[in-house]
């Protein structure tokens, strides 16, 4: 099985460490993974802004990067949400498609196609659980608390699996950061509030860590630590998943 | 009813949350009724069946408007109701103005209309000379402070109950200081049942209109619209063209989805319905179109006219909840007024699509299962091709699209680092961004992923230990 790793462009730039512990987990997982070089982004700040029109660019350029793997995987839920909701192409439409169904966020590449059971990883902290919207309302990574229907977590499943991790319970289990992409500079005042309070759940409740398989809500969240000079820290998902003493 | 905008969402949310006491029991008391909403939908087992149901019978209204309609004013006159057609809100304004002329009657209550608000027909009525009360306590303590509905259906639920105690002060002469809830209540009471006595018009709302009976139902938990409607010597009703359902067993439907959707109680106190006049009494009511018909034209957004007004992707929306409902300065507010304003005024309403982060909540508490953040992407592509969108042209998205679309611009390692340094909006490393008022910049950590990729190779696997 070869993996295309997709690793969006502010990842790649502010968050190697989330990016290559992604690469070295599923490699030790045996999966055989290729970083196509000249990937750039998928369109989403573009097309979330109203400017859709503009990123066909962006996706002619993932499909030449990606369209020759049998999977492609990416530790960024909103990226890859977009990647499968958006992807078009105008002059090859059934191989955009294809593509679509082949892309998938880290988590449910772990649970969904690896089937992961078991894994070799400690992280002896204290960690809260933050849901990515577009991980969990786009991906079905976890269950909505929305709605009338029985719980599951596919990021919880992989977390339990870590030797040593307490998880933290929230008094908000699933409520947004305020991130949401350019709406952060937009829309600043509610962004910023939203992510304070989402940061002082966390806080109330003891966490040491606040993980996710969303980087883009943890840069949030985590400048607003940050400027607050607050202990906590944020971590991605894969950081933990391939963590050891 | 052109109304006018100076300050678009995000700076009327910026002024609202410099109170921060004020945003967090705003954003708790919302919570709150988002928490009963979950507690009551999961009480039943089939609520995912029932929304199922109920978004599968709007659709058919929907798609069926015109025969429903016709079908709805024969039963209307069967029933001894005068029926009324309005295209805009200047033609309903006009037929409630000329109803209320042809018996010399100067004095109005109005009761659970949100229609009539979108309309202004208080503002149209006192031009004239018409003196209108809102007998719903929330929409009376707006009127008073001259201020439109906060909520649709906790109108003034931004306001302090000092603020309002101050308000009751001024307007209605009780003792300074005084805020308690209840004592506030009672001083209501007495003064708006003097109005119910001596008003000989009684307006309302519609909740839902059975198109095979003629009769309408009005949900409310006050009573105030039946105590009008009952004492009235004319009964109007004014209600939105979407407001029909085919039949009246579908409201074992919609009255077991609507309250538990809006506050998390089982039913609303009082579900009146009303079919025929009484002896010696006058029934109108008003059908109105008002943009509603150029919605059902647009593919993307027509399942919008679904909404039956439950207000619960309001409370859980946390932009909603953060910024308050006057931010949006739309009648209908949060994100079921984000994708119907741009219908009434697209360049007025530009920002309302962009007032959300699409986090998806609203979609999935909306008991008619409408895709409302779906409309919202959607109503910004809209808004941008129409050259609408100002505050996010200064984004630089052309340049940005082309970098990002091109290997040769973005190409290697560290200059794609560097790019992303200067251009995407969220982390440009400039103190005049927005992100850093309140944000520190992710610190990084040297080199890329794509660089040390570059120089490890492929075959990283020891290098990784």
């Amino acid at each position: 099985m070869t993996v295309g790793l997709f690793i969006p462009c502010y990842v790649n730039q502010f968050y190697s460490n989330a990016a290559k512990a992604t690469l070295q987990l599923l490699q030790k997982l045996g999966v055989e993974v290729v970083y196509p070089p000249k990937q750039t982004c998928c369109g989403q700040p573009m097309a979330n802004s109203g400017f859709e029109h503009l990123s066909q660019g962006c996706s002619d350029l993932f499909i030449e990067n990606f369209s020759a793997f049998e999977y492609i995987v990416a530790p960024s839920a909103s990226c890859v949400l977009h990647v499968k909701d958006h992807l078009t192409s105008q002059t090859n439409p059934e191989l955009a498609l294809s593509i679509r169904s082949k892309v998938f966020e880290l988590v449910e590449f772990l649970t969904d196609v690896l089937k992961v059971e078991k894994l070799d990883a400690t992280f002896p902290h204290k960690v809260g659980l933050h849901h990515s919207c577009h991980g969990l309302r786009g991906l079905y990574l976890s269950q909505m608390s929305e709605l009338n229907a029985p719980p599951f977590s596919k990021p919880q499943h992989l977390l339990n699996m870590v030797k040593g991790l307490e998880q933290i319970s929230l008094d908000r289990s699933d409520e947004c950061c305020g991130f949401g992409g350019t709406f952060c500079i937009a829309e600043e005042a509610v962004s910023v509030k939203m992510g304070k309070d989402r940061v002082n759940d966390h806080i109330k409740s003891g966490a040491e860590y606040i993980t996710s398989s969303d980087l883009s809500c943890l840069m949030h969240l985590e400048g607003i630590l940050h400027r607050n000079n607050e202990k906590v820290k944020v971590i991605h998902i894969a950081e933990i998943l391939n963590a050891t003493l | 009813m052109k109304q006018t905008k100076t300050k678009d969402h995000a700076a009327m949310a910026e002024a609202f949350i410099k109170d921060e006491e004020r945003v967090d029991w705003h954003d708790g008391a919302l919570w709150y009724i988002r928490e009963k909403r979950d507690i009551a939908s999961k009480k039943i087992p089939e609520w995912e069946q029932l929304r199922e149901a109920a978004s599968m019978i709007k659709n058919n209204v929907i798609s069926n408007l015109h025969e429903y309609l016709l079908q709805f004013e024969a039963n209307l006159k069967k029933n001894g109701i005068t029926v009324h057609w309005a295209a805009d809100a200047e033609e309903h304004n006009a037929i409630v103005y000329a109803i209320l002329k042809a018996k010399e009657i100067t004095q109005m209550v109005k009761s659970k209309s949100m229609l009539t608000e979108e309309c202004q027909l208080n503002e149209y009525l006192e031009e004239r000379g018409i003196s209108v009360i809102n007998s719903d306590l929330g929409e009376y303590i707006q009127q008073i402070d001259n201020e439109p509905p906060s909520h649709i259906v906790l109108p003034c639920i931004h306001k302090r109950k000092e603020e309002i105690g101050e308000l009751f002060h001024k307007h209605l002469g009780t003792e300074k200081g005084l805020s308690d809830p209840t004592q506030l209540t009672r001083v209501a009471r007495k003064h708006l049942r003097n109005e119910f006595l001596s008003r000989r018009v009684a307006l309302t709302g519609v909740n839902f209109a059975v198109a095979e009976t003629g009769e309408y139902v009005v949900c409310t938990n006050e009573g105030n619209a039946d105590m009008g409607a009952h004492l009235s010597e004319v009964q109007i009703a004014s209600m939105g063209i979407e407001k029909l359902i085919p039949q009246k067993n579908h409201l074992s439907v919609f009255l077991r989805l609507l309250a538990r959707s809006a506050t998390g109680q089982p039913i609303t106190i009082y579900s009146s319905h009303y079919k025929k006049p009484r002896e010696g009494q006058e029934m109108h009511l008003i059908l109105v179109d008002a943009g509603r018909t150029r919605q059902l034209g647009r593919a993307d957004f027509r399942d919008s006219l679904k909404c039956i007004k439950c207000g619960s992707c309001m409370n859980t929306c946390p932009v909603y909840r953060k910024s308050g409902g006057l931010s949006y300065q739309n009648t209908i507010s949060g994100p079921i007024g984000a994708i119907l304003a741009p219908n009434l005024d697209m360049k007025m309403h530009a920002d309302l699509p962009f007032a959300s982060t699409l986090c998806g909540s609203c979609s999935n508490v909306c008991p008619v299962k409408i895709n409302i953040h779906e409309q919202l992407y959607k109503w910004r592509q809209v808004i941008v091709k129409e050259g609408y969108a100002a505050n996010t042209k200064a984004l630089g998205m052309k340049t940005m699209a082309w970098t990002l679309s091109s290997p040769n611009s973005f190409n290697t390692a560290g200059r794609a680092g560097r790019w992303v340094l200067q251009n995407i909006p969220f982390v440009v490393n400039n103190k005049l961004n927005p992100w850093y008022k309140q944000r520190d910049m992710p610190e990084g950590s040297g080199q890329s992923f794509a660089e040390w990729y570059q120089k490890n190779g492929e075959n990283n696997k020891e290098d990784l230990k």
